[in-house]
């Protein structure tokens, strides 16, 4: 490598990672914010850097807030919508893989065409199901809507699509039907997708505001994402405490993308169909 | 006799596999989209039943001024995201797929991080940078306008400040599938051009945005879908104001149903957005494609 290029890629690599600084700052920002006391939040002379340590914030925020509430419902319906969107969309991707029954395009056909509906579009509707059913203010209102989501489907279907012939045929002479198959072979074979898929659902819904929002009113049953807009109107300018709330909120997110990066980079890139 | 068996028990094994997932759809998918078609004919409040209208709420959308105040900010919204986000995301994508190593790693937390964020997270924490009186960007806003400014209350500035929050917390997600397009496209490519003495631009031109094309095109397309469903972030940070001037479709469908109590009006708009998000996009995707093929 010459000195010129070497210079260059060494500009492109600090222009790369100052520019992710910049980008990464309203987070650091909100902490900084977090671990100071209100006056000194607010006061002229603070500079960019921490200079303070103040949990009281954090304390109150987990104390004066129903924050525990809104992580119980959150961690609960993300962790029920995540299982069931995944086993019901594995083996209805099995059925329409590997099996031959009347019906099968035309499902396949209707999966296709949810993924272009906006769900957005049905909540009139469907909030008027979950209030006849009794599901409002429930964990079962927050996650029944949340269950559909064809992508899973549609990717499961592709895998599926490429296991290899012959690792069905020794199972069937052993005498296993699908449900073997399914379960012994087809799903260790894309243990890769499944973690894939999941990371992927487990954000989405973790994250979702519209809906929960829409079908819980009382705040003791609210998800992480809407509870925190409660505590703005209770707190009123009180920005420290506000930038507390809001990364007690992203926490369990932030930590385990940390610690999954890898994951989930590849879930996104896996789930969008890039990655051949 | 015993294929015949053997024939139905498949049926019925597969049947018992597709059960589970097309009860759940026919419940909470299938039957509401019935229902938001059939209430948008009624004048039905939102609980209760209403009785039949014909075409009455769509010839009153054709009247309400709100109506095209929210398309209007929809597709001015759309484009403030879709296109910057996109050429944005392939620059920082183009940067980051040139480290190797632990500095991508880093270099992609700093940039997708964001995008794990709950999205009252992000309302917050740019409406705290943006605080009128002590957010930390005022001082920056004022190097440029002369005085600081109400950035939610102010009617030129709402929309754009919305798109480059959403831009900021969105991006990470379709820098993710450049560089995975980009991890795609063979290294030969660039050896060949290079021994051909091709310059870093003309790599960018012949071999770069071309192998890129279907990338490019999904993430335009997902894009624009997504942009249309903005609602959250209106929500958050302006409730559609200041008169207005961030109002948008979504936004419209949730005033009517749940704020009005007007259950068949409602389904209306939303059977609109739903046919524009449909019309807007296959015909962008049928757009792309030409595109592609003229390459």
């Amino acid at each position: 490598m010459t000195t010129t290029r070497k210079i260059e890629n060494t500009v492109l690599t600090a222009i790369t990672l100052v520019a992710g600084a910049i980008w990464i700052f309203p987070i650091y920002w909100a902490f900084v914010t977090s671990i100071r006391t209100e006056s000194r939040v607010v006061s002229e002379s603070a500079g960019l850097w921490p200079d303070e340590l103040n949990l009281s914030s954090y304390v109150d925020a987990l104390f004066n807030t129903q924050l525990i509430n809104w992580y119980i419902n959150s961690i609960a319906t993300a962790v029920i919508t995540t299982a069931v969107v995944l086993v019901t969309g594995m083996m209805c991707a099995y059925a329409i893989s590997q099996m031959r029954f009347p019906g099968r395009r035309l499902l396949y056909g209707v999966v296709l065409a949810s993924f272009m509906v906006p769900t957005q579009a049905l909540v009139v509707s469907q909030f008027i199901l979950m209030n006849d059913m009794g599901f409002i203010n429930s964990w079962a209102g927050i996650i029944l809507p949340q269950l559909i989501v064809p992508v899973v489907i549609i990717v499961y279907k592709q895998f599926f699509d490429a296991v290899p012939k012959e690792m069905k045929e020794a199972v069937v002479l052993d005498g296993g039907g699908d449900y073997t198959l399914l379960f012994k072979v087809y799903l260790p074979l894309n243990w890769g997708i499944t973690t894939a898929l999941g990371i992927i659902t487990f954000i989405m819904t973790w994250n979702q505001f519209f809906w929960p929002f829409l079908v819980v009113t009382t705040e003791d049953m609210m998800t992480i994402p809407v509870g925190i807009t409660q505590v703005n109107d209770a707190f009123g300018v009180a920005y420290a405490r506000i930038m507390s709330v809001a990364l007690l909120a992203a926490a369990p997110v932030v930590i385990a993308y940390l610690i999954f990066q890898k994951k989930v980079t590849e879930a996104v890139m896996i789930s969008s169909g890039v990655k051949g | 006799m015993a294929m015949i068996r053997d024939r139905r028990r498949h049926k019925l094994v597969a049947y018992s596999l597709i059960l589970p997932f097309v009860a759940i759809f026919s419940l909470v998918f299938a039957y509401p989209t019935f229902e938001v078609i059939r209430m948008s004919f009624t004048n039905a409040p939102l609980i209760g039943e209403g009785e039949w209208v014909g075409w009455a709420n769509y010839r009153e959308l054709l009247t309400d001024r709100l109506f095209y105040t929210s398309l209007k900010n929809n597709g001015y919204f759309v484009l403030l995201t879709v296109i910057p986000t996109t050429a944005l995301a392939l620059l920082i994508a183009t940067l980051v797929n040139r480290l190797s190593g632990r500095m991508q790693a880093l270099a992609l937390v700093l940039f997708f991080m964001p995008y794990v964020l709950p999205v009252s997270v992000v309302t917050q924490i740019w409406a705290w940078m943006l605080d009128f009186q002590f957010g930390i960007l005022q001082p920056a806003i004022a190097f440029f306008t002369g005085k600081p400014v109400p950035v939610f209350k102010n009617p030129n500035w709402v929309m754009p400040t919305i798109a480059v929050v959403t831009i900021w917390w969105t991006n990470g997600f379709n820098v993710l599938l450049f560089l995975a397009g980009l991890r795609n496209i063979p290294s030969e490519l660039y050896e060949a051009s290079a021994l051909d003495g091709a310059t870093k631009w003309q790599q960018f031109k012949r071999v770069t945005w071309p192998l890129l094309w279907p990338v490019t095109a999904l993430v335009l397309t997902l894009q624009l879908i997504l942009q249309l469903k903005l609602f959250d972030q209106v929500y958050l940070l302006s409730e559609g104001g200041p008169f207005n001037s961030s109002y948008v479709l979504l936004l419209m469908v949730y005033r009517e149903a749940f704020q009005l109590n007007n259950g068949g009006y409602a389904s209306a708009v939303a059977l609109v957005l739903f046919l524009v998000i449909m019309v807007v996009s296959v015909l962008q995707f049928q757009l792309l494609r030409i595109g592609g093929k003229n390459k």
